[in-house]
């Protein structure tokens, strides 16, 4: 222990009493690339990390406890707050693991307009990991261009749904609103922009850049043993050579009649998962237009009937009697679903999104357990960090690409 | 007779129930998969119950065998990934825990839930030298519900700070924390002899101060914004709630026989 008075006042940077010549330092939580809240403990020698600790906490809401104490439909809009880059993606991992409770499907209309909003997603959370990864190394500019585009996309969800950051744009058991008057349009031309601009902007001012490729190739290398061991999954997963994305693997909404690749990088590093998120973001677009076709094929309905669970159409609230009642229940008491559990993954942009629902019979969730990819990835860091320099931590974390919202939950 | 709810548990409950409503129950199919069927022969008489729900494999193991199945399905049914484990708090019902295990078959593109019961206080073998993933995923359930993990690397509090008392996800640690939770800021920031200077935290969103006249007005009478509210008290005190919110789950609240 640190003997403090005046003369000698207190070192929190430095270990006086090990004889090994190590510093610890504290990264975070308050650091600009630590991605919200993480604190690292890190132990150095010289400029080599011998030893980091990922603390997390700093974001914990209790969203799991909230779950138990709100209805099914109340907790909806909760889920916005975990992954805050990509609400959509929550909303609807969340909403499908109650909908495969209670076994009902979303229309196909419903289904036409999730897939796009879970595309659009994943190209918003793309983006902003670009934007925020050439941030951290140092390239500023790209933060500028990749913020430019997210703009678009986040106009083309406020068109929709009216919300910028919490969407809440899916419901249980299919969507609350209709597309509106030239959105299929819009998200057309923006798919042209984004690809576009890949082209035209990322690529040739990160793609080649020798300073880019300096700062991550060969950093942050993940062998593919540690990435199934340690629950890696999306890319972080698809980084390390393993070939597994669960919109291919566990088909769910449309993605089974959806014609796009995986791709897969066996570099191990930074550079092969930044690589990946460019290739998603192409692919992603590949998937909205084929989604533009199908949207005029199908009927408006847009939320699923299974009047026992989720309120009937407005027409037969308004004319029937049993379906207003069954309506007045649901609303002030919150569905039932049948006693089980039930686990779904979901392919969201940061990896395996899943939610576990035990459900009791009653209109509150028995237990609700969110299965974060960020907090599995955070996880990984104490042990990539191990080895690497100083000046390559801020690139590691950059390229984990964790939310705090969702670690923390 | 009455059923029986569990007295301690502090979970939201509905208001209104049917008492001759029967939830129904998912259904438990029999295994019919050609992989799963596999899985099961590996595994032999260390199932003790095993159905398809949703999709997906649930087999019910015994507690203290937990580290030598697992790594059997591991290397033998090549479940390489463990997605996620946790527990459910059943201690108000039967005095334990049930112990959850997601584990994942890149190969086959399969799940199996593997679920074992302990009892409240009972330690579980950690699954580290199979997964790392469990190294943070033990953590957090040790966090949440206090359940001991032997064998685990670094088994401390994940979410909540070291210092902490208490399990939140426990059915008998209410929402907004308990007394504990509620001084836990003043104490460690102030010290526990400014608990009467600061007060309690206020944790109720629709809390209605009557002496703040910077934003709320008096009912009754108005004092001009900013200005001390106890010199314009009138004679006649107005009775007000301090909230805005509404309880419908407080005991106070009956139901009369007739609705029951």
């Amino acid at each position: 222990m640190q003997v403090t008075n005046k003369l000698t006042p207190f070192f929190e940077n430095l270990n006086f009493d090990r004889d090994d010549n190590t510093m610890v330092i504290n990264f975070g939580p308050q650091h600009p690339s630590a991605h919200g809240q993480l604190r690292l403990v890190l132990e150095l020698d010289g400029e080599q990390v011998v030893k980091a600790y990922p603390d997390i906490g700093y974001l914990h809401r209790g969203i799991e406890k909230m779950a138990e104490n709100m209805t099914y439909n109340e907790f909806l809009p909760t889920t916005d707050r975990l992954d805050y880059m990509a609400a959509t993606s929550n909303n609807y991992a969340y909403a499908l693991a109650v909908e495969k409770l209670l076994d009902i499907e979303a229309p196909r209309r419903a289904q036409v307009i999730r897939t796009m909003l879970l595309e659009l997603n994943r190209i918003l959370g793309h983006l902003f990991f670009i934007a925020t990864h050439a941030l951290d190394v140092g390239a500023m500019s790209v933060f500028l261009y990749a913020f430019r585009e997210r703009e678009f996309a986040l106009d083309l969800m406020e068109d929709y749904c009216g919300a910028r950051l919490t969407h809440s744009a899916v419901r249980i058991g299919g969507v609350p609103l209709d597309l509106p008057d030239n959105w299929l349009e819009n998200v057309a031309s923006f798919c042209d922009k984004v690809d576009y601009e890949i082209d035209h902007t990322y690529n040739p001012l990160l793609q080649e850049n020798r300073i880019w490729k300096m700062r991550l190739e060969d950093v942050g290398i993940i062998s593919a043993e540690d990435a199934l061991s340690w629950g890696c999954s999306g890319i972080m997963l698809r980084g390390s050579g393993i070939n597994y994305d669960i919109r291919k693997e566990e088909p769910y909404e449309l993605y089974s009649e959806l014609d796009f690749d995986i791709p897969v990088s066996d570099r191990c590093d930074s550079y092969g998962r930044y690589r990946l998120y460019i290739e998603e973001m192409k692919q992603s677009t590949r998937i909205i237009r084929q989604l533009v076709p199908m949207y005029a094929e199908t009927s408006p309905e847009l939320m699923a009937h299974a009047p026992q669970y989720i309120s009937a159409p407005k027409e037969e609230i308004m004319t029937q009697n049993y379906s207003l009642m069954q309506h007045f229940v649901l609303v002030t008491q919150g569905m039932r679903p049948p006693k089980g559990e039930v686990y779904v993954p979901t392919e969201s942009s940061k990896g395996e999104l899943g939610f576990y629902i035990k459900s009791e019979g009653e209109p509150y969730a028995y237990r609700l357990k969110c299965r974060a990819p960020s907090f599995f990835h955070t996880g990984l860091l104490q042990e990539i960090l191990v080895g690497t320099y100083i000046a390559d931590v801020v690139t590691i974390i950059g390229s984990t690409n964790i939310v705090f919202g969702e670690v923390d939950r | 007779m009455r059923k029986y709810v569990p007295k301690d548990s502090v979970q939201a409950k509905s208001y209104y129930t049917d008492r001759f409503w029967v939830a129904p129950r998912v259904p438990r199919l029999t295994v019919e998969d050609e992989h799963f069927l596999s899985v099961l022969d590996a595994l032999g008489d260390d199932s003790k119950e095993s159905y398809i729900e949703v999709g997906q494999l649930v087999i019910h193991i015994e507690a203290t065998d937990n580290l030598r199945i697992i790594k059997k399905l591991k290397e033998e049914c090549g479940y390489t990934q463990c997605s996620e484990q946790s527990a459910v708090d059943y201690l108000a019902q039967d005095g334990e825990f049930e112990l959850f295990y997601q584990l994942l078959n890149i190969n086959e593109a399969k799940r199996i839930r593997v679920v074992c019961r302990i009892k409240d206080g009972q330690a579980i073998e950690s699954i580290h030298p199979l997964y790392k993933s469990a190294n943070f995923a033990e953590r957090e359930m040790f966090d949440m519900f206090g359940i001991k993990v032997n064998n685990h690397p670094f088994l401390k509090r994940i979410l909540m700070p070291d210092d902490w008392e208490g399990n939140p996800l426990l059915k008998t640690y209410p929402l907004e924390g308990d007394e504990f939770a509620s001084w836990y800021e003043v104490d460690k920031i102030f010290g526990k002899e400014y608990r009467d200077i600061i007060g309690p935290e206020i944790r109720d969103p629709a809390h209605i101060d009557r002496e703040d006249s910077k934003r709320f007005s008096r009912v009754g009478y108005e004092v001009p914004f900013g200005s001390e509210v106890a010199e314009a008290k009138s004679e006649q005190e107005i009775e007000y709630s301090k909230t805005l919110l509404v309880n419908y789950n407080s005991k106070k609240s009956k139901i009369l026989d007739e609705r029951r």
